[in-house]
């Protein structure tokens, strides 16, 4: 910490000292909003919470509390029991679909955050209809392209319809990302590195990558977990063949056994695993630059 | 074919940006000997800008030539022009360090790491970073950003150098001293720097030569004492500061000199100059320096030269001499600087009246 900084941090103790001596404690409103907020925080992760407990009962567990035993037996049971479902195929299929929909959604939100940079054409009518998708209710677009696909007579599947159905809802939010990453972005850049000799592919490999490679990985990061817990839009354009929500969602209707449960917490577990790695990746491409920075 | 040597030759250069109706550059001709330091002067929106980036093949003109060490270069790529550019922002690549940066250049050629490393390190030498080498952008200050866009720009050796408003981002105290940086450098490497800015005092205080221009046009290019002391037009007068521009009709031609009157004015005695051919009732436009205007309190004029009585509006002390702003005459601006010693012999207040006189050959007839 410089010194300036460790002037402005005492100045802001002595700010906030003085600022509690005028008023002599906290007002009541400090409280209602206290109240309020450790409601919200209870409503958001209570039911969470509460399912992973619940799935780390022994093999008399019920449904509800109170607890009875510990152990990891519906963990267990979750992989080896058929009546629970298809729940290693599923998860493979959601896992494929999931990284499938995020190289597409990184790929084209990239280009599309190049091309938004001018006015062409039609621009705006692009990007109304970006949103459109983004606001147009996911079962019933879901519903429209399976009625699409049955009226082509084509047979719906995963990699297909179910596709293109979550493309239509993680493209817009990628695109808007890419939109916010980009207005960070100098075109001065660009052009200088074309005023340096380099071509149109190494401005984008030495320059345009390297500077909104953070950007990009916030754009997988939401692709991928936008893809792989999406309900709505798949549930009539994935086929025969479920994907990881619409088992869960299914076995929520004939399974009775905490099993439900610790598939919860498995998928909760992939899904911090996921972003704990990319949140790594962005942490480690800055150290590496600093790094290089320092050793060079 | 290869460009060996920095002069540059614009040929009827026009430039009509997509959807606009009006020309951005209107027919430009000028013509920038080898090595020579050229400010564009102007204000925002009058083309210049626009020009640099047509030397520089950052855009096309829609009609006319560019020509640099003799070949016709548009449509080439900046490298094989040898032109290189400075941002105005420097636009400096925030994720490499002050070495990438300026070997950038070479990487892009396929120089090998070693081998470049090499070179950045000697232009950063010659620039002055050597300690901040391994710094990245972010970390450093306006007036060391500028050097860095300095040295990435000049490690190819290239044989333009074109610096759009280079000073600009910088604050008072640091643009002189940059300024003059500049001019070391532009010796030093002894290539063409042609540099666009629209702020007088940094174009005549650096450039060989200074090419003022007004929507799209060329109004006057020259060196600098020329275009500053003989302006050609009210224009550049008024642009570059320092004149008195008045107006007035000629009473009558006495050999090479006009009789000019106008309400204010009696008997003004102008230099035709190069404006022969001019005849009684004629309106015109003349300048004279505002250091050539002396002041003196009417009973104690003496009679000679050109002389409009006038009152004190305003006074600014401006250090070495002070800024004595007098009755407009006939709706153009009357100043005088006096030197500050004289003008403190005997102060005049706000509202005193006086003659503000002039010698007749101090007067400039305008085009």
């Amino acid at each position: 910490m410089s010194a300036t900084d460790n002037a402005l941090a005492e100045q802001a103790v002595r700010g906030r000292a003085a600022g509690r001596r005028r008023t002599g404690g906290r007002s009541w409103t400090f409280y209602v909003l206290l109240a309020l907020f450790i409601f919200y925080v209870i409503a958001l992760y209570g039911p969470m919470i509460c399912i992973y407990i619940l799935s780390f009962q022994d093999v008399r567990g019920g449904l509800v509390f109170p607890m009875k035993g510990f152990s990891l037996h519906w963990f267990v049971d979750l992989f080896t029991q058929v009546r629970t479902g298809d729940v290693k195929g599923s998860f493979d299929r959601s896992f494929k679909l999931a990284i499938i929909v995020t190289i597409l959604t990184v790929v084209i939100s990239f280009m599309s955050g190049l091309a938004f940079r001018k006015r062409f054409r039609g621009d705006t009518i692009v990007f109304y209809l970006m949103i459109g998708s983004l606001v147009a209710p996911g079962l019933v677009l879901g519903i429209g392209i399976g009625l699409i696909w049955s009226y082509l007579g084509l047979e719906a599947s995963w990699y297909t319809s179910a596709l293109g159905a979550q493309l239509s809802w993680t493209l817009p939010f990628g695109i808007l990302v890419m939109f916010a990453v980009m207005s960070r972005f100098q075109n001065a850049w660009e052009e200088a590195a074309r005023d340096l000799g380099a071509s149109p592919m190494q401005t984008i490999r030495l320059v345009v990558l390297p500077i909104i490679a953070p950007g990009l990985i916030a754009v997988a990061l939401f692709g991928f977990t936008l893809s792989y817990d999406e309900f709505a839009r798949t549930l009539q354009t994935a086929g025969s063949l479920n994907t990881l929500p619409l088992e869960i969602w299914s076995m929520t209707l004939n399974v009775t056994s905490p099993s439900l449960y610790s598939l919860g917490t498995v998928t909760t577990i992939i899904s911090f695993v996921i972003i704990g790695v990319s949140l790594g990746a962005i942490y480690l491409i800055q150290k590496r630059r600093a790094a290089r920075v320092a050793n060079d | 074919m290869a460009i060996t040597n920095g002069s540059i030759e614009l040929a009827g250069v026009i430039k009509i940006y997509d959807g606009a109706t009006t020309r951005a550059v209107d027919g430009v001709n000028l013509t920038i000997p080898d090595g020579a330091y050229v400010c564009f002067l102007g204000p925002s929106g009058c083309g210049k800008t626009t020009i640099l980036r047509m030397i520089a093949g950052h855009e096309d003109p829609t009609d006319g030539e560019v020509l640099i060490g003799g070949e016709n270069v548009v449509g080439l790529t900046p490298a094989e022009r040898r032109t290189a550019m400075m941002f105005q922002s420097y636009a400096l690549f925030p994720h490499l360090s002050v070495r990438d940066n300026i070997a950038f250049a070479l990487r892009v050629r396929g120089m090998s790491s070693s081998e470049r490393r090499k070179a950045a390190d000697e232009m950063i030498d010659k620039v002055r970073l050597g300690e901040l080498a391994d710094r990245l952008p972010g970390q450093l200050s306006g007036g060391q950003q500028q050097r860095v866009a300095l040295a990435r720009a000049a490690i190819t050796s290239p044989k333009v150098l074109l610096l759009d408003e280079p000073l600009s981002a910088l604050d008072e105290q640091l643009r002189v001293q940059m300024r003059q940086e500049l001019c070391r450098m532009q010796r030093e490497l002894g290539i063409t720097f042609i540099h666009v800015t629209h702020t007088q005092m940094e174009a005549i205080a650096i450039a060989d030569m200074v090419v003022v221009m007004e929507k799209g046009r060329i109004k006057q290019a020259g060196p600098a004492r020329d275009v500053y002391d003989q302006p050609q037009d009210r224009y550049v007068a008024e642009f570059l500061g320092g004149q008195n521009v008045l107006r007035g009709k000629v009473e009558k031609i006495e050999g090479d000199r006009a009789i000019v009157v106008a309400p204010e004015l009696r008997n003004v005695v102008v230099p035709v100059g190069a404006r022969r051919g001019l005849a009684p009732g004629a309106e015109v436009d003349f300048a004279v320096r505002r250091d050539d205007v002396g002041l003196s309190r009417p009973d104690r004029h003496d009679g000679g030269g050109s002389a409009v009585p006038t009152r004190v509006r305003a006074v600014e002390y401006q250090g070495n001499f002070v800024k004595v702003m007098l009755d407009p005459v006939s709706g153009d601006e009357l100043v005088a600087y006096v030197p500050d010693r004289i003008f403190y012999d005997d102060p005049f207040a706000i509202g005193d009246l006086v003659m503000a006189g002039w010698h007749a050959d101090k007067a400039r007839m305008l085009a």
